[in-house]
């Protein structure tokens, strides 16, 4: 680098000259606010970079692999209806397939892993939801055995192409060579039905030959879904209406959109919290930047007052002045911009790398569309140019004459903090501190404001921590405190369950039954899963906010807080229930109670009322079991060996997995935002300090020749900072809290519900931070005043 | 402090007091060898061409600088190496400054600019008498961007004597004030000499002064010209500028 104090750098004007020096001395507090700049451009690139990268990504991928737009299951359908289905107008390609339930066997694992066996697009068919071969190749039409199975299930458990894996389909146990692996756009968030994380190990997917599965599955000749592409710009709800009408018959519980496919709906809600954090957050930043840049600019250009009025008397015009400090910001602003970019592309590609492992996309499109860029420049722009523009309008307004005179001492007399003389409690040095603080209150506002907004930062982002604490225990903890939850293919008898109970290591089991049912209430329709559940349930039940049960009387219903919002309904009014299954009773059922449920939704009746509105006797469709720990190998051996069992679900790991995943998304988040709202502390506090410190540069030096100790003096200029953070603590804490608030609104969705609890600790915790963060940029200071020359400030009157 | 003794100290002692600014080339010499003696209670006024470093010399009595050389006595302490901290403490218990410019709290009274040194002072005066003894009394609860430059001076003198300081040291007190005005603060600081008994050194480009005061050092290119004893002094109030 140049020497910026040289004086004689060829080719620079003497203005020029002049700001390289300004730059030059003022570089802490350029840096300061260039981080804080940088934080901004860094949050918006990474946010909408990812947010475009993910959007672009998954785009592509549903694009090149033909991702279907609607699913309608059925028990068994002749195949001839698949062309019915394709005459249904606004369809353009419709594919029939088997999909069956399935169960592998592993050895790396006791407990069963439950899973889905689908048929492979046929070779003359649309190819909707083709699979992505990632390794080996499709098993060969006639090889009965042979599959492709899900990537990420593969490498859960070191499989190969080459090996061979035990699945269970339709009752019968069967040894399948893995010919390849293979990702889906169906499978990018793999999780079973029914579950809340994927978890690649206990759930596999496998699809083989359309003719074998059919056959394996007694479906020859017959679908199990059709899969349809709709037209561009055709509507979903019509054709899925036209596909419920055609399909009923064969027991169809009813066709879905993308919205209710689970893996899309997981992808797509990780998109909608993106998109809130890029919206949120930049311009926060940018905003403090803006407040920064003005305030530092306005303090140079009161300090520069004289020069500015030489420079007038020299004859330079308004415009030169207002443009040198526009570069002066520039310079500033350019900075951050640049280190932005580069932090942002850096962490974009970091945070890149994790979602790939989140989500399973064959490959990540890492966007770079020149729109996210041009948008943080020309914010940037408009942020840190209008800040300089205010500051160089009021450089440019200087009347030369005024400005050549040293301004008058400041007036105390008239402003807040003159009637604090009556205040006799405190030391004077307390009263300067004051008096500064009221004698330009503007100022302190923006400090107190800027303080405000990092600790506010800070608390709404440590919220998710223990927001996702309260979650993780109303779910785990309190509403499902079963070990395990095991799931069977279809209803089954009573039977079942005392089968269950006599299991080795069980200890207790309580009957579970789900059916598909469409809710409505007047115009508004949702789909849901009902369950059937036995009075005074332990295991599996619905809670309150409070994490009381909460139990369906005879006859009602208690469904979850979500749902009801959704179907704009409170506890006594009714609402109409179609079951989707069997003999698919609707009636008009009341809602007896309204529960609370932070992931997924719930919807409760008592199981012997389900029993007999669906009139199949008494079954269940699953059953939450307790055991024994010690006895879980033979557990899993019994269960393995148990007819229909479709899958199980183990509470502790699916505990764990959704911790992990949780720490994996949002630590990193998390981490990167309590370092950025650190920043803007550091950007606030330093300049506060250093702006006060180079306007009473002679009071301290007095207070020095006075006998003041340099304790005592640091205490008159870092009071003022000390109070300014003590009062934006509580305004902070509140801002924190209204953040969090509209966090949790916003980054809710159908799949997860953010609980609004603050911990106390967390209010601690990001007190502590900033109360950190404004010592050491206050210290930064403190090191000038210790070196104060008393001799020279002075001097400086003559 | 030393103990008052029949063989007591001068209130200063300098020997072979030397300041050099800068270092080669660029080196400027602002003491060449200082001796001086100056007793308790003296009124002194130092004389001398600007830049002849008459005010270096008050900040190293006054210990807001160093020598390079030489010896400097503070009733027989030896302060020429004092610490940083030291320093501070001489200052805090012994010396009151007065400056050209005033150099006021703007954001305390009149009242509170006294109190803000006496609050830190072992037997302080109260404000209120130190404002009394400059003729302020009555303006006590004003801000010194209220108060004329005489005011605000006057407000500086009894800064510097509520402490009870043994000495009073004053760069040219009087230099941004009329000559009425000037007389004022003259007088103020003459009553604090005989009331509290201050060793008092005051630089002035005005050689009127002089009369005023028990003995006058006159510097020339950082040395000690020479020092006159006056046998009688006259009042500040009959001082011609
Ligand atoms: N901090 C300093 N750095 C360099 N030179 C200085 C400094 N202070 C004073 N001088 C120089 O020392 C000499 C004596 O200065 P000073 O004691 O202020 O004179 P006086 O008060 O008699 O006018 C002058 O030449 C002055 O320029
Ligand atoms: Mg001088």
């Amino acid at each position: 680098m140049v020497d910026p104090r040289h004086p004689l750098i060829p080719g620079l004007s003497k203005l020029d000259r002049k700001l390289v020096r300004d730059l030059w001395s003022m570089r802490v507090q350029i840096i300061a606010i260039a981080l804080v700049i940088a934080a901004g451009v860094a949050v918006h690139i990474v946010a909408a970079g990812m947010l475009d990268s993910l959007k672009l990504t998954r785009d592509t991928y549903y694009d090149r692999h033909q991702f279907a737009d609607i699913w309608a299951p059925v028990v068994r359908a002749p195949e001839a209806l698949a062309d019915d289905a394709g005459a249904i107008p606004g369809v353009r390609a419709v594919e029939s397939r088997v999909r069956s339930a399935a169960q592998f066997s592993l050895d790396t694992m006791d407990a069963p892993a439950a899973g889905e066996v689908l048929s492979l697009p046929q070779a003359n068919g649309s190819a909707i939801n083709r699979v992505f071969l990632v390794e080996g190749r499709m098993p060969l039409a006639g090889q009965r055995d042979e599959i492709l199975l899900l990537e990420t299930f593969a490498i859960a458990h070191g499989l190969e192409p080459g090996d061979t894996i035990e699945a269970t389909i339709y009752g019968a146990r069967d040894r399948l060579r893995i010919t390849g692996l293979a990702l889906s756009p169906e499978y990018v968030y793999a999780i079973a039905p029914g579950q809340i994380v994927p978890d690649p190990r206990m759930f596999g997917v496998a699809w083989m030959e359309r003719e074998a599965l059919a056959q394996a599955v007694d479906r020859d000749g017959a679908f199990t879904e059709l899969i349809v592409q709709l037209q561009p710009g055709a509507e979903t709800a019509p054709v899925i209406a036209a596909l419920d009408r055609l399909l009923e018959p064969y027991g169809a519980p009813g066709a879905y959109a993308r919205e209710d496919q689970i893996s899309d709906a997981f992808v797509s809600s990780e998109i909608d919290q993106l998109s809130t954090m890029a919206g949120f957050l930049p311009p926060i930043f940018l905003a403090v930047a803006a407040v920064l840049v003005n305030v530092v600019l306005a303090r140079l250009v009161a300090l520069e007052r004289t020069e500015i009025g030489l420079m007038k008397a020299f004859g330079y015009r308004d415009r030169d002045v207002v443009i040198h400090y526009l570069k002066f910001a520039s310079v500033i602003g350019a900075i951050g911009f640049i280190a932005g970019l580069a932090l942002g592309v850096w962490l974009g590609r970091s945070l890149a790398a994790l979602y790939t492992e989140y989500y399973r996309f064959p490959y990540l499109i890492f966007s770079l569309r020149a729109e996210v860029y041009g948008v943080a420049a020309l914010v940037t722009f408009i942020a840190i140019g209008g800040a300089g523009v205010l500051a160089a309008w009021r450089a440019a307004r200087l009347d030369p004459a005024i400005a050549m005179r040293p301004p008058p001492p400041p007036d105390y007399s008239q402003a807040l903090g003159a009637g604090l003389t009556r205040w006799r409690r405190i030391d004077h040095q307390t009263r300067m501190v004051l008096r500064q603080i009221l004698r330009w209150p503007q100022r302190s506002a923006i400090t107190i404001g800027g303080i405000a907004v990092s600790a506010g930062l800070l608390i709404s982002t440590l919220f998710f921590l223990d927001s996702m604490e309260v979650m993780i225990g109303s779910y785990f903890d309190i509403a499902n405190r079963q070990d395990i939850t095991v799931s069977f293919n279809q209803p089954r008898s009573r039977e079942a369950l005392y089968a269950l109970e006599r299991m080795p290591g069980v200890m207790a089991a309580e009957p579970v039954r789900h059916v598909a049912v469409r809710l409505r209430n007047g115009p508004v329709e949702e789909r849901a899963a009902l369950t059937g559940l036995p009075r005074e349930a332990q295991l599996s039940r619905a809670v309150t906010a409070a994490g009381d049960g909460i139990e369906p009387p005879p006859g009602g219903l208690v469904l979850s807080q979500d749902l009801a919002e959704k179907l704009g309904v409170k506890a006594g009014e009714t609402i109409e229930v179609e079951v989707t299954e069997g003999r698919r009773p609707v009636l008009e059922i009341p809602v007896s109670g309204v529960s609370t449920s932070y992931i997924g939704s719930s919807l409760n009746m008592q199981i012997d009322d389900l029993n007999r509105i669906m009139g199949e006797g008494r079954v269940i469709t699953g059953a939450a079991l307790r055991v024994d720990r010690d006895q879980e190998a033979r557990l899993y051996t019994a269960l393995k060996a148990a007819p229909g069992v479709a899958g199980l679900s183990l509470q502790t790991q699916a505990e764990e997995m959704f911790v992990d995943i949780m720490d994996q998304s949002m630590g990193t988040s998390i981490l990167i935002y309590t370092l950025f709202a650190g920043l803007i502390a550091v950007g606030v506090v330093y300049n506060s300090v250093r702006i006060s410190f180079s306007e009473r540069e002679t009071e301290l030096a007095v207070l020095r020749v006075l006998g003041f100790t340099r304790g005592e003096v640091a205490y008159v200029l870092l009071g003022e900072i000390a109070v300014l953070t003590l009062i934006s603590l509580p305004i902070g804490a509140l801002a924190g809290a209204g953040l969090a608030f509209v966090f949790a609104e916003a980054m809710s969705s159908d799949l997860f519900r953010l609980p609004y609890v603050i911990e106390a600790r967390t209010f601690a915790y990001a007190a502590g931070l900033v109360i950190f963060v404004a010592i050491s940029s206050a210290l930064m200071v403190r090191s000038r005043l210790d070196k104060l020359d008393m001799v020279a400030v002075l001097k400086a009157g003559e | 402090m030393p103990a008052v003794s029949s063989d007591t100290p001068p209130c200063f002692d300098i020997r072979e007091l030397t300041k050099v600014y800068g270092s080669g080339e660029a080196a400027v010499h602002a003491l060449r060898g200082v001796d001086l003696s100056i007793p308790d209670g003296d009124m002194v006024v130092l004389l001398g061409p600007s830049g002849s470093g008459k005010s270096t010399l008050l900040n190293i009595i006054g210990g807001l600088d160093r020598a390079t050389d030489g010896v400097f006595k503070f009733r027989g302490e030896d302060l020429t190496r004092a610490s940083v901290r030291q320093l501070t403490l001489y200052r805090r218990r012994h010396v009151g400054f007065v400056f050209q410019f005033y150099n006021l709290m703007p954001s305390l009274t009149a009242r509170e600019n006294v109190e803000l040194v006496t609050e830190i002072a072992d037997n302080p005066l109260s404000a209120a008498e130190a404002l009394a003894m400059v003729g302020l009394d009555h303006r006590m609860d004003h801000f010194p961007a209220e108060m004329s430059g005489g005011e605000q001076q006057r407000v500086a003198i009894a800064r510097a004597i509520a402490k009870r300081p043994e000495v009073m040291l004053c760069d040219e007190p009087t230099g941004a004030l009329d000559s009425a005005t000037g007389v004022r603060v003259l007088q103020a600081l003459r009553d604090v000499n005989e009331q509290l008994g201050a060793t008092t050194l005051i630089i002035t480009h005005n050689a009127g002064v002089a009369d005023m005061a028990h003995r006058v050092v006159t510097f020339s290119d950082g040395r000690v010209g020479k020092v006159e004893v006056n046998e009688t002094r006259i009042e500040p109030e009959a001082l011609t500028w």
